[in-house]
């Protein structure tokens, strides 16, 4: 069985299926990419791995079942997600941000160790330490959402979107972390409207289309297809 | 005698209990968006706990020293109405979790009617005369008397708030309460069991109402099934006079609530030509309500904070 492996996944909103009957596998150490248009169901998707949404079908992480687990049961597993729009605690400052990630437990040096490497990552995250969240502009609450899900030390990290509302340059550093937090052997399942930046950062993808598979496959390979190139790499060059 | 002096000393002792009450409030609506109208009852039930314990250990133990036989009762107090507040948001809120916010407050008044029915049930419609444990002592301040009891009350209001803002901003359970408030969505993410933080801010904000139920039982020495309403109601003003959902502006409010009835029931017969007594001092809370309410529902300290995550 794969590290994750999420199989006939569906989620609703009341009459909407936004995700319907998914199976997706991610092997130890792999980055995964997954794209689509807005609305494919990427989020909803994401969502349920981590339990933030009720979901049927079912979720397996590191050979358990976490299909019926909450979320916060998922997390002591080793999953952490970054959701979409950062959720960066407004009123709560940097730093506690950050510790929030290292909520379950690790020791006090390990925090101090984790944190200090934060602040290395994003030195603008250390200068702002003491400021509260919601005073950071958009992509420093991005840096920080990130910061605070390594916190977690996690064994799988879900990415929503993190070039999102992000300048190039930015995008490039953030992108760069993430490359990093992949070679020290984190898993990551990374959902990205920038599909070219999402298939260069990863080994394969799955496409997404109105809640269903429709292709998957390398990313190399992937960048390469017209089919692709066409509907999310812009233009038909 | 100092009368203004006097009045302010009333006021702040009236107020660090208003306050005590109102974090109760001003906690569970922080994280739960909810106006819990059962937490006045929460206190009456304290104040009757810490009584039947105070009798019981009278009439068993008549030479116990009046120090262990307060704290014993107090203990009591806390732990029932801790274990009250837990089966109470567990039983009868959390299933409506996600319901229209009407639903949680009827539910709330029902509860409240709830226990003053099981309380009469239990200690009679009459008055309660509370026993005097200790030799009241009176002081001179400023030129207003003050008793033993009512140094108590400041005393250890000051201490049980200190220790409460002192945990929600410094220390781990504080911050996934702050958390949790801000959005369980995302308290989840890190690994919260927000369930489990909703019950301990319930249970936090009992045991203060416990401690308060017991100092307004000393302070006025009698107790009744009902003395949990009008508290209730009182502290509710007080938290939405701080800004509700806002710790700082609950102890803000409370003793804001207190100075001003207690300044006012002591001037309102001069005001109105003698038209009104003393006895109308409860009309202050709502008169308080009311103008905070048109004019400043967000309260003297509350925020609308725009980022939600
Ligand atoms: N809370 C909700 N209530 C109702 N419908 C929802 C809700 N959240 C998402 N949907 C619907 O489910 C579908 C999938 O949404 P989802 O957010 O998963 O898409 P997405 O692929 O992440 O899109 P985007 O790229 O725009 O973020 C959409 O049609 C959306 O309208
Ligand atoms: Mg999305």
């Amino acid at each position: 069985m794969s590290f994750l492996e999420a199989q006939s996944l569906d989620v609703r909103y009341g009459g909407i299926r936004a995700v319907r009957g998914v199976d997706i596998r991610v092997e130890e150490g792999e980055t995964v990419a997954l794209i689509g248009a807005n609305g494919a169901g990427k989020s909803s998707m994401l969502n349920a791995i981590a339990g933030v949404l009720p979901h049927t079908g079912s979720v397996y992480f590191n050979n358990v079942d976490l299909s019926y687990r909450p979320v916060f049961d998922r997390v002591k597993r080793g999953i952490s997600m970054v959701p979409e729009g950062r959720g960066v605690f407004g009123r709560l400052t940097v730093e506690e941000n950050l510790l929030m990630g290292a909520y379950l437990g690790n020791s006090q040096q390990e925090q101090d160790t984790d944190l200090k490497m934060m602040y290395e990552f994003f030195p603008r995250l250390k200068e702002r330490r003491r400021q509260t969240g919601g005073t950071l502009s958009g992509g420093e609450q991005q840096m920080l959402a990130i910061g605070r899900a390594l916190m977690a030390r996690p064994k799988l990290l879900l990415l929503d979107e993190p070039s999102m509302g992000l300048a190039p340059i930015m995008v490039e550093k953030i992108f760069e972390v993430i490359r990093g937090v992949s070679q020290t052997g984190v898993t990551i399942l990374l959902v990205e409207q920038n599909a070219r930046l999402a298939l260069e950062s990863s080994q394969r993808a799955y496409v997404m289309e109105s809640g269903e598979l429709s292709i998957t496959g390398e990313s190399r390979e992937l960048l390469h297809s017209p089919e692709i190139r066409r509907s999310y790499l812009g233009g038909g060059d | 005698m100092d009368i203004f002096a006097q009045q302010i000393l009333n006021g702040l002792v009236l107020g660090s209990v208003y306050a005590l009450v109102a974090l109760g409030y001003t906690m569970v609506y922080g994280i739960l968006g909810l106006i819990n109208f059962a937490h006045g009852e929460v206190v009456m039930i304290g104040a009757m706990t810490a009584l039947a314990v105070v009798s019981t250990l009278l009439s068993v133990f008549p030479e116990m020293h009046p120090f262990l036989t307060i704290l014993l009762a107090g203990l009591a107090a806390i732990l029932v109405c801790m274990s009250l507040a837990f089966f109470i948001e567990r039983l009868a809120y959390r299933p409506l979790r996600n319901a229209p916010r009407l639903a949680p407050l009827i539910t709330a008044i029902g509860i409240s009617i709830l226990l003053q029915n099981i309380a009469m049930i239990i200690w009679g419609r009459k008055y309660k005369t509370v026993p005097q444990l200790f030799p009241t002592e009176t002081f001179e301040l400023f030129g207003a008397s003050i008793t033993s009891v009512q140094i108590f009350i400041i005393l250890i209001s000051a201490v049980l708030m200190s220790g409460l803002l002192v945990i929600v901003h410094f220390t781990k359970l504080g911050r996934a309460m702050r958390a949790t408030s801000e959005s369980q969505r995302v308290a989840g993410l890190m690994g919260i069991n927000v369930n489990k933080i909703i019950s301990v801010t319930f249970m936090i904000g009992a045991g203060l109402a416990a401690v308060a139920g017991i100092l307004i039982a000393g302070n006025y020495s009698v107790v009744h099934y009902s003395m949990g309403f009008m508290l209730g109601l009182k502290a509710f003003t007080a938290a939405v006079l701080g800004g509700i959902g806002n710790l700082g502006g609950a102890v803000l409010g409370g003793l804001l609530l207190g100075l001003i009835e207690s300044i006012g029931a002591g001037y309102i017969g001069d005001l109105t030509g003698g038209f009104l007594g003393s006895h109308y001092q409860d009309v202050f809370a709502f008169v308080v309500l009311i103008v905070v309410l048109v004019f400043r529902p967000t309260g003297l300290m509350g925020e609308r904070v725009s980022e939600r995550a």
